[in-house]
Formats: structure tokens, sequence, C-alpha cells
């Protein structure tokens, strides 16, 4: 399989503090590539790597190699803010702008030029909600406020949001921590959805989940990458001890 | 039962410091009543002003020209003073010594030949009939009749003698001085004559200087909360920058007013007195508070809104001004209410830039003489006139008018910008 994400010794630090250490990972294009290990061993951070959100954090500096499609991502010659709508983000929190549901999803399109008249903005709006499960729940009220509806459909509207720039990849970072398991279900069969048209990173705490949507899966530990492999294998029969202690619960 | 006593005592310590609470927000509203009221008390007097009715001829063919307009070299070179006082005096047909006719002049005030004259020259119909035109009385019948005047002093040491005490009683008994509403105050500029007085030069002065001082600070505030919060690494140059600011904001005021005379009236040449450099000096003086304000209301927008924008790929200042600033917008404009309303207030740094100056004109546009509202207050309240004391009470219970109508506007705005989450 094509690899989207190829990365190389990647070392990032916060200051002084190194927050990933020496990280080789590469990411299959169209395929779910889960994240897991303890809280502070990195994975967020070396999520934010991919789409270059770290820039905005003082002080974390980044070094090793990053190719998207065998692009340097840190090169000179990208502009973070293009790489962004090539990689579109879900975050932990539902983060919906406290405007409407369409404005919400039309935000992107718009900053971007994607939509040449209202009537194909409206189009895509209506896409992006139907290919995130949502367009049922929201057709009667477009125009209400996102903030009004859901936890587990704020989320959605997060991810119709990010689909609507028409990203290449989407990154994930914990995107159900905040939901109930049922919200965490719907979004579950979501991302099995898209998985057909996007690459997915999902950043996750519950090994349940990593197990449930990726086919890969990787296993940070204090800043270094312990494990990566099939999910199938690293939660069935694990090469490292680490891995073995962290998913049977002896870590974490 | 060592418990029980603890928690009694937990309880009292709650009561007394509910107790304390209270005490201080009575105390504090008791001197809010005490000023507002003591203001008030002094002030409402001066709403009315003493008016005296007199009967006038004025005979056309001496001022009007040919066109049955009034000519302005005929209207300058007619004796107003004396038609007025001649008119004033038919009511005291007894009086005939020169002294006396002087004493009774004093009665109606100096400006009322020049009061007379523009009724005329805006009533071009009222020439050659009997009119009766309701003339200012002087400042000391004023006060006498508000019953402001000391009689228990000496007869020299007074500005009223016996013989005017009198004729004035004599008026009031005959209608001849009435109080009525004191118009003057809320048309006219600042005057030497306490009667012919008025405080729309300060206001239209305070307006067209608040004007440029929101010009000026709003959007400079903005700009420079938004660089340092999104924009600025953080260096010693910007540790440097953000304690400055924070210095300026505690510098004294009238250093602003001596930084303006120095480098807008001197350095720049700009004209002195005038609305525009008064908005300036009071600008530099509120853009501290302003950015101080905006950047704590930046802040307190959640960093994941920035976030969900920068992951779309807005850049920074997309992110800035399409999410953050308009979510921000409530506290920044309470921020530059606070400002504008500290601005309002100040009046030494006008001093120095010359806004102090006796301008009897309401000004027109930003760059003519003019002065502001609390500097009005000065000057009247340094008046040595009786007269003149009630009159700035009154001025500063406009300024506090003017201050809630700022603050309403604050809220107004404040109410239209929140967004529920």
């Amino acid at each position: 399989m094509k690899n989207k994400f190829e990365t190389e010794n990647v070392v990032v630090h916060y200051g002084t503090k190194i927050a990933i250490d020496n990280i080789s990972l590469n990411i299959e294009a169209n395929n779910i590539t889960s994240l897991i290990g303890p809280s502070g061993c990195g994975k967020s951070t070396f999520l934010r790597c991919l789409n270059r959100m770290n820039d905005t954090i003082d002080g974390c500096s980044v070094s090793g190699k990053l190719l998207l499609d065998n692009e340097d991502i840190y090169s000179d010659e990208i502009d973070p803010v293009d790489l962004r709508a090539k990689v579109g983000m879900v975050f932990q929190k539902p983060n919906p702008f406290p405007k409407s549901i369409f404005e919400n999803i039309a935000y992107g399109p718009k900053i971007h030029g994607l939509a040449k008249s209202k009537a194909e903005l409206n189009d895509i709006v209506l896409q992006s909600l139907e290919r995130a499960g949502l367009i049922d729940e929201v057709r009667d009220r477009l125009h209400d406020s996102a903030t009004g509806l859901s936890g587990g459909q704020q989320q959605r509207i997060c991810i119709a949001r990010a689909i609507a720039v028409n990203p290449e990849v989407i990154l994930m970072d914990e995107p159900c921590s905040a939901l109930d398991p049922i919200a965490t279900a719907v979004i579950e069969e979501l991302l099995d959805q898209l998985s057909k048209d996007f690459t997915i990173v999902i950043v996750t705490h519950s090994m349940a989940q990593a197990a449930r949507v990726s086919t890969k899966t990787a296993f940070f530990h204090l800043g270094k990458l312990v494990e990566f492999g099939e999910t199938q294998k690293i939660f069935t029969n694990p090469e490292e001890e680490k891995t073995q202690n962290y998913i049977t619960g002896r870590i974490g | 039962m060592n418990k029980d006593k603890r928690l009694k005592k937990r309880h009292a310590r709650e009561k007394r410091l509910k107790f304390y609470g209270i005490t201080s927000i009575c105390i504090a509203l008791m001197m809010l009543f005490t000023l507002l009221s003591s203001i008030t008390l002094n002030g409402y007097t001066a709403m009315q002003q003493a008016y005296i009715p007199l009967k006038i001829i004025v005979p056309g063919e001496k001022l009007l020209n040919s066109d049955g307009e009034v000519d302005a070299q005929k209207a300058l070179l007619f004796n107003w003073d004396s038609k007025v006082k001649k008119a004033f005096r038919t009511n005291f047909p007894e009086v005939k010594s020169r002294s006396d006719k002087k004493e009774l002049n004093r009665l109606i005030s100096s400006n009322s030949g020049y009061d007379v004259k523009q009724f005329f020259i805006k009533n071009v119909d009222a020439f050659d009939n009997e009119r009766v035109i309701w003339i200012t009385a002087s400042d000391d019948v004023d006060q006498y009749l508000k019953g402001r005047f000391n009689t228990n002093i000496s007869e020299e040491d007074r500005r009223l003698t016996n013989k005017q005490l009198n004729w004035i009683d004599r008026m009031r008994s005959e209608g001849l001085v009435k109080l009525k509403f004191n118009k003057n105050f809320f048309t006219s500029a600042d005057s030497r004559e306490p009667e012919s007085s008025g405080i729309l030069g300060a206001v239209v002065g305070s307006a067209l200087t608040m004007f440029v001082t929101v010009l000026l600070s709003l959007p400079l505030a903005v700009m420079a909360s938004i660089y340092l919060e999104y924009f600025a690494k953080p260096s010693r140059l910007t540790d440097f920058i953000e304690v400055n600011i924070n210095n300026l904001a505690a510098v004294p005021s009238i250093v602003f007013g001596l930084l303006g005379l120095s480098l807008f009236l001197s350095f720049f040449g700009l004209p002195r007195s005038v609305p525009l450099v008064g908005g300036m000096v009071l600008a530099l003086m509120t853009i501290p508070t302003v950015i101080i304000a905006t950047r704590a209301s930046i802040r307190a927008v959640p960093p994941s809104i920035k976030d969900a924008a920068l992951g779309l790929g807005a850049s920074k200042m997309q992110a800035a001004f399409h999410h953050v600033v308009p979510l921000a917008m409530p506290g920044i404009l309470t921020g530059t209410i606070i400002g504008i309303a500290q601005a309002l207030g100040e009046s030494a740094p006008l001093l120095m830039i010359g806004m102090v100056a006796f301008i009897i004109d309401v000004p027109s546009s930003f760059t003519s003489p003019a002065t502001a509202l609390p500097v009005q207050i000065f000057m009247w309240a340094d008046s040595a006139e009786r007269a003149f004391y009630e009159r700035s009470s009154l001025a500063i219970m406009f300024l506090v008018v003017f201050l809630i109508m700022v603050n309403l506007v604050a809220v107004i705005l404040r109410r239209k910008f929140e967004k529920k989450w």
C-alpha cells in the first residue's frame, strides 16, 4: 500500500524538554492509523507535527524528516496554511465556532475559495453534512447556532467542517474522549466510512477504540515509539513487553 | 463538643464577613448619595434664571435696508444698550439722578443689548411694533431671587446696595422680574457674565474630542493587542513592551498633556486649544488602558476556537479577525468605554494644550478653538461670581449624565455582540 506520510527520526522539543524522541513511522494512504499510549507520551505532539499545528506553540522546535507524498512539510516552500487545507484536524473537545451550523461548515470553503457561487457553497455544506452522517439531524436547522447541538453532534459538525475543505488527510486528536458511548459508536462507524476517501490518523486513549477502528496501531511510551504494526498483531501478539503491559493495563 | 464549637465559630466568622461586606456597600452608597445630592442641591437652581420683561419699540427705518433686511452696518452703529436701559428705566420714573440710574442699570445683564439685537436680526417683522422681550437680569439679581444672596453683611461689602434690593423687591411684587427656564445654559458657550454663559460649547467640544480619541485609540490598541497576542514571539523586546504598556497606564495624565504640548504643538506645530489635538492627547492616555483590556479579553476566548480556525487552514490573521476578535468584542468595548470615560472626565492634559481658553463660540469643527466639559467646570468653579458656582454644579450633573450615556452605549453594544455558547 502507498504511504501517505513518511517520517524519519522526528524529534520535538518544547523549550529544552524533549517531547518526542527519534520517531520514524509511515502512515498508509486511505487507511486508519491509531496512535495509543499513556498520557504525556507524545502521541498528540506527533499528530500535531503532521499539519504543523505545533508551529503555533511558543518554544516548540521540530527536527527530522516529515514527508507528505514525498514532499518535506517542514521545508521553506511549504506554507503551513496551505498544508492545513490538505491535512485537516478534529480536536479533542468539540470546538464549533459559535455561529450557525451552515457558517461553521461554509467557513473553510469560503477562505479557500472552493465555491464559486452561493449555490455551490450550499452544495458543499449539504454534502459535507451528509458525509458526516449529520444531514438528517440538522437539515431543518442549518441556521441555528452550532453550539446548541449535543456533544456528539458538535463533534460531527467539526468532522463535517474538516471534510468541507476536501482534505487528503484528517487528523483526529482523541475525538471521542468527551463523548458518551452512543455518540462514540456513531463516530466510529463514520470513521469506517470516511477511510475510503481519506487517510485518517487518530489519537486515542481507548484501546478498544483503536482495536475496533484502525488497521495499523502505533504504541508510544515516554516520547518514544515502542511498537508499530498491524492492529490485530499489536493487540493479540505484541513483540515488546511494554506493549503487552500497556494493553493488559499494567502500565498506563 | 469541640467539633460543635468549631462549627459555630466558622459560622460566626462567615456572618461577620457578610456584615462587613454589607456595611462597606452601605457606606459607599451613602457617599454616592451625599455626592449626588449635594451636587443636585447646588446645581438645580441653575436650571432657572431671572428674566425681566421689557416693552421695546425699535424703528425699522433706522436699521432695515431697501430689501427689508437688517443692515449689518446700521445694526452695529445702533445703540442697543441705551435702548434697553431706557426701556427698563420706564418702570422707575422716580429715578432721576445719574448715580441712581447707574445703580439701576446694573440690575440688568450687560449683555442684554446684544441679546435684543440678536432678537431683532432674527425677527425682522418685529420692528415698529411694541414688543415684550424677556431680557436676562444680572447674576446678582438672579442669586438674590434664589435666596443665595447674603444680605446680612454690611452694605459696602455687598454687590447689591439696599436701594437696589428695594428695587428688586418692588419688581418682584409687580411681576417685573421672574425666574424662568434658563435657556441660555443649554444654547450658548462660555461668557464672562454668568447669566449669558452656557454649556453647549463645552459639550460639543467634549464630543468632538472624544470622537477623535475613539477613532485613534480603538484601532491602534486593537492592532497592538492582536500583534502582541498572536504574532509577537516572546522575547526580551516584547517583555519590555509589555512592562511599559502597563507602566504607561499608570502615568499621571498631566504628563501626557506635557507630551502633547511639546510634541503636537511645538514640534508638529498643530494649533492649540483644538479638539483634534485634545483627542490625540487623550488617545495617548487611553491606548494603554484599551490594550490591557483587549489583551485580557482576547486571552479569555478559548484557544480551541483559534485552533479550529488554524486547523481549517485559516491564516493567523483570519483566525484573529474572523473568530477571536468578534468573540472578544464585548470585552474590548468595555475596556474602550472605561478608557473613554476616564478621558471624558480628564482635564489636566487638556489644560496643557490650551483647551482651558475662554471661548464664547460653540466649536464648529475639529480645528476650531474649544474647551471640554471638565475644563469648563474647572473654570467656572474658579470664578468669583456666585452664579457660576451653581452653574458648575449643573455642569457636573451634565458630565455625569454624559458618562451614563456613554456607559449605556457600552451596555447596548455589549448585548449586541455577545454570543451565547
